[in-house]
Protein backbone atom coordinates (compact mmCIF):
# COMPACT_ATOMS: atom_id res chain seq x y z
CA UNK A 1 0.00 0.00 0.00
CA UNK A 2 2.89 2.34 -1.18
CA UNK A 3 0.64 3.75 -3.49
CA UNK A 4 -1.86 5.16 -1.22
CA UNK A 5 -1.43 8.78 -1.80
CA UNK A 6 -1.06 8.87 -5.60
CA UNK A 7 -4.20 6.45 -5.67
CA UNK A 8 -6.21 8.60 -3.27
CA UNK A 9 -5.29 12.24 -4.83
CA UNK A 10 -5.90 10.65 -8.80
CA UNK A 11 -9.58 9.59 -7.16
CA UNK A 12 -10.10 13.12 -5.67
CA UNK A 13 -9.19 14.73 -8.94
CA UNK A 14 -11.30 12.23 -10.72
CA UNK A 15 -14.31 12.39 -8.23
CA UNK A 16 -13.50 16.24 -8.96
CA UNK A 17 -13.83 16.14 -12.98
CA UNK A 18 -17.06 14.24 -12.66
CA UNK A 19 -18.76 16.74 -10.83
CA UNK A 20 -17.45 19.56 -12.31
CA UNK A 21 -20.73 20.78 -14.08
CA UNK A 22 -22.40 20.55 -10.78
CA UNK A 23 -19.62 22.64 -8.75
CA UNK A 24 -20.07 24.70 -12.24
CA UNK A 25 -23.76 25.81 -11.87
CA UNK A 26 -23.47 25.65 -7.94
CA UNK A 27 -20.65 28.28 -8.28
CA UNK A 28 -21.88 30.55 -10.88
CA UNK A 29 -25.51 30.28 -9.19
CA UNK A 30 -27.25 28.60 -11.90
CA UNK A 31 -30.45 26.14 -10.97
CA UNK A 32 -32.78 24.43 -13.18
CA UNK A 33 -35.62 26.71 -12.02
CA UNK A 34 -37.63 28.39 -15.14
CA UNK A 35 -37.58 32.20 -15.49
CA UNK A 36 -39.49 34.14 -13.37
CA UNK A 37 -41.55 36.47 -15.71
CA UNK A 38 -43.76 39.25 -14.24
CA UNK A 39 -47.16 39.17 -15.64
CA UNK A 40 -49.74 42.00 -16.03
CA UNK A 41 -51.70 42.45 -13.11
CA UNK A 42 -54.42 44.78 -15.00
CA UNK A 43 -55.85 41.26 -17.04
CA UNK A 44 -56.15 37.85 -15.89
CA UNK A 45 -56.41 36.62 -19.68
CA UNK A 46 -54.70 36.83 -22.40
CA UNK A 47 -56.26 36.41 -26.25
CA UNK A 48 -55.34 32.75 -25.98
CA UNK A 49 -55.03 30.01 -23.12
CA UNK A 50 -51.73 30.39 -20.68
CA UNK A 51 -50.70 26.80 -22.15
CA UNK A 52 -51.01 28.02 -26.03
CA UNK A 53 -49.66 31.12 -25.45
CA UNK A 54 -46.55 29.61 -23.73
CA UNK A 55 -46.09 26.72 -27.11
CA UNK A 56 -47.13 28.84 -29.81
CA UNK A 57 -47.35 32.80 -29.46
CA UNK A 58 -44.97 32.91 -32.61
CA UNK A 59 -47.29 30.84 -34.71
CA UNK A 60 -50.38 33.33 -33.52
CA UNK A 61 -48.03 36.72 -33.80
CA UNK A 62 -47.40 35.69 -37.80
CA UNK A 63 -51.16 34.65 -37.95
CA UNK A 64 -51.83 38.16 -37.05
CA UNK A 65 -49.01 39.71 -39.29
CA UNK A 66 -50.72 37.74 -42.03
CA UNK A 67 -54.56 39.57 -41.01
CA UNK A 68 -53.33 42.61 -40.49
CA UNK A 69 -50.91 43.97 -43.55
CA UNK A 70 -51.73 41.51 -45.85
CA UNK A 71 -56.03 40.58 -45.05
CA UNK A 72 -56.42 44.21 -43.63
CA UNK A 73 -58.24 42.51 -40.85
CA UNK A 74 -57.41 44.14 -38.02
CA UNK A 75 -59.70 42.94 -34.95
CA UNK A 76 -59.04 39.86 -33.41
CA UNK A 77 -61.49 37.49 -31.49
CA UNK A 78 -60.08 36.01 -28.46
CA UNK A 79 -61.48 32.25 -27.55
CA UNK A 80 -63.33 33.74 -24.53
CA UNK A 81 -65.03 35.81 -27.19
CA UNK A 82 -63.53 39.20 -26.54
CA UNK A 83 -62.55 41.70 -28.77
CA UNK A 84 -58.93 42.89 -29.18
CA UNK A 85 -57.06 45.20 -32.08
CA UNK A 86 -54.23 43.20 -33.62
CA UNK A 87 -50.89 45.11 -32.76
CA UNK A 88 -48.07 43.77 -30.98
CA UNK A 89 -46.82 47.36 -29.91
CA UNK A 90 -50.22 48.69 -29.41
CA UNK A 91 -52.55 45.96 -27.91
CA UNK A 92 -49.70 43.29 -26.70
CA UNK A 93 -47.03 45.76 -25.38
CA UNK A 94 -48.85 49.15 -24.52
CA UNK A 95 -51.77 47.13 -22.33
CA UNK A 96 -50.70 44.32 -20.72
CA UNK A 97 -46.89 43.18 -20.80
CA UNK A 98 -45.63 46.95 -20.29
CA UNK A 99 -42.31 45.80 -19.66
CA UNK A 100 -40.86 43.69 -22.48
CA UNK A 101 -37.56 43.26 -20.81
CA UNK A 102 -39.42 41.63 -17.21
CA UNK A 103 -41.62 39.46 -19.72
CA UNK A 104 -40.78 38.57 -23.30
CA UNK A 105 -37.03 38.78 -22.60
CA UNK A 106 -36.76 36.79 -19.40
CA UNK A 107 -37.78 33.71 -21.18
CA UNK A 108 -36.24 34.32 -24.75
CA UNK A 109 -32.70 34.88 -22.57
CA UNK A 110 -33.45 31.86 -20.49
CA UNK A 111 -34.11 29.50 -23.65
CA UNK A 112 -31.52 31.35 -25.28
CA UNK A 113 -33.75 32.20 -28.37
CA UNK A 114 -31.50 34.86 -29.93
CA UNK A 115 -33.94 36.07 -32.20
CA UNK A 116 -36.70 36.78 -33.37
CA UNK A 117 -36.05 40.29 -35.07
CA UNK A 118 -40.01 41.54 -34.27
CA UNK A 119 -38.20 44.41 -31.64
CA UNK A 120 -35.83 45.72 -34.97
CA UNK A 121 -38.84 46.98 -36.37
CA UNK A 122 -42.08 46.86 -33.61
CA UNK A 123 -41.40 49.57 -30.94
CA UNK A 124 -41.36 48.72 -27.45
CA UNK A 125 -43.51 51.57 -26.31
CA UNK A 126 -41.30 52.48 -23.18
CA UNK A 127 -38.28 52.82 -25.76
CA UNK A 128 -40.11 56.00 -26.58
CA UNK A 129 -39.76 57.62 -23.28
CA UNK A 130 -35.99 57.74 -24.14
CA UNK A 131 -35.59 58.88 -27.74
CA UNK A 132 -34.74 62.08 -28.68
CA UNK A 133 -36.91 64.91 -28.19
CA UNK B 1 -84.24 18.39 12.90
CA UNK B 2 -86.94 17.21 10.32
CA UNK B 3 -87.15 19.59 6.71
CA UNK B 4 -90.57 19.80 5.63
CA UNK B 5 -91.33 19.73 1.82
CA UNK B 6 -92.04 23.51 1.50
CA UNK B 7 -88.54 24.47 3.10
CA UNK B 8 -87.00 21.97 1.36
CA UNK B 9 -88.46 23.64 -1.85
CA UNK B 10 -87.98 27.15 -0.77
CA UNK B 11 -84.24 26.46 -0.03
CA UNK B 12 -83.74 24.69 -3.67
CA UNK B 13 -85.75 27.66 -5.62
CA UNK B 14 -83.55 30.45 -3.40
CA UNK B 15 -80.20 28.62 -4.24
CA UNK B 16 -81.08 28.25 -7.63
CA UNK B 17 -81.93 31.93 -7.71
CA UNK B 18 -78.71 33.35 -6.31
CA UNK B 19 -76.33 30.62 -8.77
CA UNK B 20 -78.50 32.35 -11.45
CA UNK B 21 -77.71 35.81 -10.27
CA UNK B 22 -74.31 35.00 -10.21
CA UNK B 23 -74.26 33.49 -13.46
CA UNK B 24 -76.37 36.58 -15.03
CA UNK B 25 -73.21 39.03 -13.53
CA UNK B 26 -70.70 37.41 -15.32
CA UNK B 27 -72.44 38.09 -18.45
CA UNK B 28 -73.19 41.42 -17.80
CA UNK B 29 -69.54 41.91 -16.38
CA UNK B 30 -67.71 40.22 -19.94
CA UNK B 31 -70.28 42.27 -21.97
CA UNK B 32 -69.49 45.64 -20.28
CA UNK B 33 -65.31 44.65 -21.12
CA UNK B 34 -66.38 43.85 -24.83
CA UNK B 35 -68.73 47.29 -24.92
CA UNK B 36 -65.68 48.72 -23.46
CA UNK B 37 -63.59 47.99 -27.10
CA UNK B 38 -64.74 49.98 -30.20
CA UNK B 39 -63.47 48.77 -32.99
CA UNK B 40 -62.94 51.73 -35.11
CA UNK B 41 -64.80 52.84 -38.04
CA UNK B 42 -62.41 52.25 -41.03
CA UNK B 43 -63.03 54.62 -44.55
CA UNK B 44 -63.22 52.78 -47.14
CA UNK B 45 -63.66 52.97 -51.38
CA UNK B 46 -63.04 51.22 -54.07
CA UNK B 47 -60.19 53.17 -55.23
CA UNK B 48 -58.33 55.97 -53.53
CA UNK B 49 -56.73 59.01 -55.43
CA UNK B 50 -55.41 62.27 -54.41
CA UNK B 51 -55.33 65.19 -55.93
CA UNK B 52 -52.88 68.09 -55.97
CA UNK B 53 -53.27 71.86 -56.60
CA UNK B 54 -49.73 72.98 -57.35
CA UNK B 55 -51.06 76.97 -57.43
CA UNK B 56 -52.26 76.48 -54.01
CA UNK B 57 -49.24 74.51 -52.71
CA UNK B 58 -46.93 77.27 -53.82
CA UNK B 59 -48.66 79.85 -52.55
CA UNK B 60 -47.28 78.75 -49.05
CA UNK B 61 -43.53 77.75 -51.23
CA UNK B 62 -41.17 76.94 -48.36
CA UNK B 63 -43.87 74.96 -46.11
CA UNK B 64 -43.12 71.59 -45.19
CA UNK B 65 -46.26 70.84 -42.93
CA UNK B 66 -47.31 67.82 -44.78
CA UNK B 67 -43.74 66.34 -45.10
CA UNK B 68 -43.28 66.51 -41.58
CA UNK B 69 -46.22 64.90 -40.69
CA UNK B 70 -45.94 61.91 -42.59
CA UNK B 71 -42.62 61.29 -41.38
CA UNK B 72 -43.40 61.73 -37.70
CA UNK B 73 -46.48 59.60 -38.13
CA UNK B 74 -44.48 57.09 -40.53
CA UNK B 75 -40.84 57.21 -38.28
CA UNK B 76 -39.16 58.36 -41.71
CA UNK B 77 -35.62 58.74 -40.72
CA UNK B 78 -33.93 61.54 -41.42
CA UNK B 79 -30.50 61.37 -43.29
CA UNK B 80 -28.11 64.44 -44.32
CA UNK B 81 -26.50 62.24 -47.18
CA UNK B 82 -28.56 62.23 -50.23
CA UNK B 83 -27.57 58.13 -51.13
CA UNK B 84 -29.00 57.32 -47.81
CA UNK B 85 -32.26 58.93 -47.84
CA UNK B 86 -35.73 57.76 -47.47
CA UNK B 87 -39.03 59.51 -49.03
CA UNK B 88 -42.39 59.42 -48.81
CA UNK B 89 -43.03 62.98 -49.46
CA UNK B 90 -41.16 65.06 -50.58
CA UNK B 91 -40.49 68.17 -52.88
CA UNK B 92 -38.97 68.19 -56.05
CA UNK B 93 -38.94 71.11 -58.99
CA UNK B 94 -41.90 70.97 -61.64
CA UNK B 95 -39.46 70.04 -64.54
CA UNK B 96 -38.28 66.47 -62.45
CA UNK B 97 -41.65 65.38 -61.10
CA UNK B 98 -43.39 66.58 -65.01
CA UNK B 99 -40.22 65.68 -67.35
CA UNK B 100 -42.78 65.25 -70.00
CA UNK B 101 -43.97 68.88 -69.76
CA UNK B 102 -41.15 70.31 -69.48
CA UNK B 103 -39.75 72.76 -72.57
CA UNK B 104 -37.48 75.79 -72.20
CA UNK B 105 -40.58 78.27 -72.31
CA UNK B 106 -42.44 76.66 -68.69
CA UNK B 107 -44.32 79.63 -67.84
CA UNK B 108 -42.76 81.74 -64.49
CA UNK B 109 -45.50 80.43 -62.30
CA UNK B 110 -43.95 76.85 -62.46
CA UNK B 111 -40.48 77.40 -63.48
CA UNK B 112 -38.16 75.26 -61.29
CA UNK B 113 -40.59 75.48 -58.25
CA UNK B 114 -41.29 72.58 -55.65
CA UNK B 115 -43.84 70.09 -56.52
CA UNK B 116 -45.17 67.37 -53.74
CA UNK B 117 -44.08 64.01 -55.15
CA UNK B 118 -45.02 60.59 -53.30
CA UNK B 119 -45.68 57.05 -54.52
CA UNK B 120 -48.79 57.08 -57.62
CA UNK B 121 -50.13 54.21 -56.51
CA UNK B 122 -50.47 53.44 -60.05
CA UNK B 123 -53.38 51.20 -61.42
CA UNK B 124 -50.59 49.35 -63.40
CA UNK B 125 -47.80 49.94 -60.99
CA UNK B 126 -44.46 48.08 -62.23
CA UNK B 127 -43.17 47.85 -59.12
CA UNK B 128 -45.35 44.79 -58.49
CA UNK B 129 -45.05 43.40 -61.35
CA UNK B 130 -41.50 42.59 -60.33
CA UNK B 131 -41.22 41.91 -56.93
CA UNK B 132 -40.38 38.46 -56.94
CA UNK B 133 -41.39 37.71 -52.98
CA UNK B 134 -44.99 39.53 -53.08
CA UNK B 135 -43.87 41.73 -50.68
CA UNK B 136 -45.57 44.48 -52.02
CA UNK B 137 -48.82 44.10 -53.78
CA UNK B 138 -51.76 46.52 -54.60
CA UNK B 139 -54.81 46.15 -52.71
CA UNK B 140 -58.67 45.90 -53.87
CA UNK B 141 -58.91 49.35 -52.89
CA UNK B 142 -56.15 51.05 -55.08
CA UNK B 143 -53.32 50.87 -52.53
CA UNK B 144 -49.97 49.48 -52.95
CA UNK B 145 -49.07 48.09 -50.01
CA UNK B 146 -45.68 46.60 -48.77
CA UNK B 147 -45.21 43.82 -46.81
CA UNK B 148 -41.73 44.69 -44.65
CA UNK B 149 -41.96 41.22 -42.91
CA UNK B 150 -41.44 39.92 -46.65
CA UNK B 151 -39.32 42.22 -48.69
CA UNK B 152 -35.95 40.78 -49.10
CA UNK B 153 -34.13 44.29 -50.21
CA UNK B 154 -33.26 43.05 -54.01
CA UNK B 155 -34.10 46.68 -55.06
CA UNK B 156 -36.36 45.69 -58.04
CA UNK B 157 -39.10 47.64 -57.35
CA UNK B 158 -37.04 50.74 -56.82
CA UNK B 159 -35.73 50.04 -60.38
CA UNK B 160 -39.23 49.47 -61.51
CA UNK B 161 -40.84 52.81 -60.56
CA UNK B 162 -40.92 55.37 -62.83
CA UNK B 163 -41.13 58.11 -60.16
CA UNK B 164 -38.36 57.53 -57.70
CA UNK B 165 -40.89 56.88 -55.03
CA UNK B 166 -38.88 54.04 -53.27
CA UNK B 167 -36.31 54.56 -50.78
CA UNK B 168 -33.66 51.72 -49.58
CA UNK B 169 -32.69 51.71 -45.89
CA UNK B 170 -28.83 51.80 -46.43
CA UNK B 171 -28.23 52.27 -43.05
CA UNK B 172 -29.85 51.33 -39.90
CA UNK B 173 -32.92 53.88 -39.80
CA UNK B 174 -33.98 53.86 -36.29
CA UNK B 175 -31.15 56.47 -34.67
CA UNK B 176 -31.86 58.70 -37.27
CA UNK B 177 -35.51 59.40 -35.79
CA UNK B 178 -36.12 62.30 -34.39
CA UNK B 179 -38.68 61.06 -31.99
CA UNK B 180 -40.27 57.11 -32.46
CA UNK B 181 -44.20 56.65 -33.00
CA UNK B 182 -44.72 53.91 -31.43
CA UNK B 183 -47.82 52.77 -33.00
CA UNK B 184 -46.08 52.75 -36.36
CA UNK B 185 -43.04 49.99 -36.73
CA UNK B 186 -39.63 51.62 -38.01
CA UNK B 187 -37.76 49.34 -40.76
CA UNK B 188 -34.53 48.06 -40.75
CA UNK B 189 -31.30 48.15 -42.65
CA UNK B 190 -32.05 46.46 -46.11
CA UNK B 191 -35.67 46.55 -46.67
CA UNK B 192 -37.01 49.55 -49.13
CA UNK B 193 -40.17 51.53 -48.42
CA UNK B 194 -42.46 54.16 -49.85
CA UNK B 195 -46.01 55.74 -49.11
CA UNK B 196 -48.51 53.75 -47.85
CA UNK B 197 -51.18 56.24 -48.88
CA UNK B 198 -51.99 56.06 -44.47
CA UNK B 199 -53.35 52.53 -44.79
CA UNK B 200 -53.06 52.27 -41.19
CA UNK B 201 -54.79 55.94 -40.22
CA UNK B 202 -57.73 54.82 -42.93
CA UNK B 203 -58.00 51.67 -41.03
CA UNK B 204 -58.89 54.24 -38.25
CA UNK B 205 -61.38 56.54 -39.90
CA UNK B 206 -58.43 59.17 -40.29
CA UNK B 207 -57.84 60.80 -43.91
CA UNK B 208 -53.96 60.76 -44.45
CA UNK B 209 -51.42 62.80 -42.39
CA UNK B 210 -50.38 64.71 -45.24
CA UNK B 211 -54.41 66.05 -46.38
CA UNK B 212 -54.94 66.29 -42.74
CA UNK B 213 -51.40 68.76 -41.84
CA UNK B 214 -52.07 71.07 -44.89
CA UNK B 215 -52.78 74.27 -43.67
CA UNK B 216 -53.97 75.79 -47.68
CA UNK B 217 -55.70 72.58 -47.76
CA UNK B 218 -53.98 71.64 -51.57
CA UNK B 219 -54.40 68.16 -51.33
CA UNK B 220 -57.91 66.37 -51.75
CA UNK B 221 -58.18 62.50 -50.75
CA UNK B 222 -60.89 60.23 -52.03
CA UNK B 223 -62.64 57.89 -53.94
CA UNK B 224 -62.65 57.73 -57.42
CA UNK B 225 -65.15 55.17 -57.60
CA UNK B 226 -67.92 57.14 -56.11
CA UNK B 227 -68.75 59.31 -58.86
CA UNK B 228 -69.33 62.31 -56.51
CA UNK B 229 -66.84 62.63 -54.33
CA UNK B 230 -64.75 65.65 -53.89
CA UNK B 231 -62.17 64.11 -56.57
CA UNK B 232 -64.42 62.84 -58.97
CA UNK B 233 -65.97 66.71 -58.95
CA UNK B 234 -62.52 68.37 -59.20
CA UNK B 235 -61.70 65.68 -61.76
CA UNK B 236 -64.53 67.01 -64.03
CA UNK B 237 -63.87 70.69 -63.68
CA UNK B 238 -60.27 71.03 -63.64
CA UNK B 239 -58.08 70.34 -65.82
CA UNK B 240 -55.50 67.75 -64.58
CA UNK B 241 -52.40 66.16 -65.35
CA UNK B 242 -50.64 63.27 -64.02
CA UNK B 243 -46.61 61.86 -64.08
CA UNK B 244 -45.71 60.35 -67.06
CA UNK B 245 -48.68 59.01 -68.43
CA UNK B 246 -47.60 57.90 -71.28
CA UNK B 247 -45.93 54.56 -69.40
CA UNK B 248 -48.86 53.38 -68.92
CA UNK B 249 -48.95 53.28 -64.95
CA UNK B 250 -52.26 55.13 -64.52
CA UNK B 251 -51.00 57.02 -61.34
CA UNK B 252 -53.87 57.77 -58.87
CA UNK B 253 -52.41 60.98 -57.62
CA UNK B 254 -53.43 63.67 -59.83
CA UNK B 255 -52.04 67.47 -60.06
CA UNK B 256 -54.11 70.45 -61.17
CA UNK B 257 -51.94 72.74 -62.55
Amino acid sequence: MRDKGIIYTVLIVFLGLITAPFSYNLIAGRTSKGPEIKLPVSEKNCVAPTEYMKESHMKLLVAWRDDLVRRNIRTFTAFDGKSYNIGLSSTCLANCHTSKADFCDRCHNYVGVQGPYCMDCHIDPKLTKGSRP
Amino acid sequence: MIISRKTFLRATGFSLLVAAGKKLGVVFADAAQNAAFAPSRALTAGRWAMLVDISKCLEKEDCTKCIQACDRSHNVPEFTEPAHQVKWIWKASFENVFPSQQHDYVMDRLKEKPVLALCNHCSEPPCVRVCPTQATWKRADGIVMMDWHRCIGCRYCMAACPYGSRSFNWLDPRPHIAKLNPDFPTRTKGVVEKCNFCEERLAKGQLPACVEACPQKAMVFGDLDDPNSQVRELLRSRYTIQRKPELGTKPEIFYIV
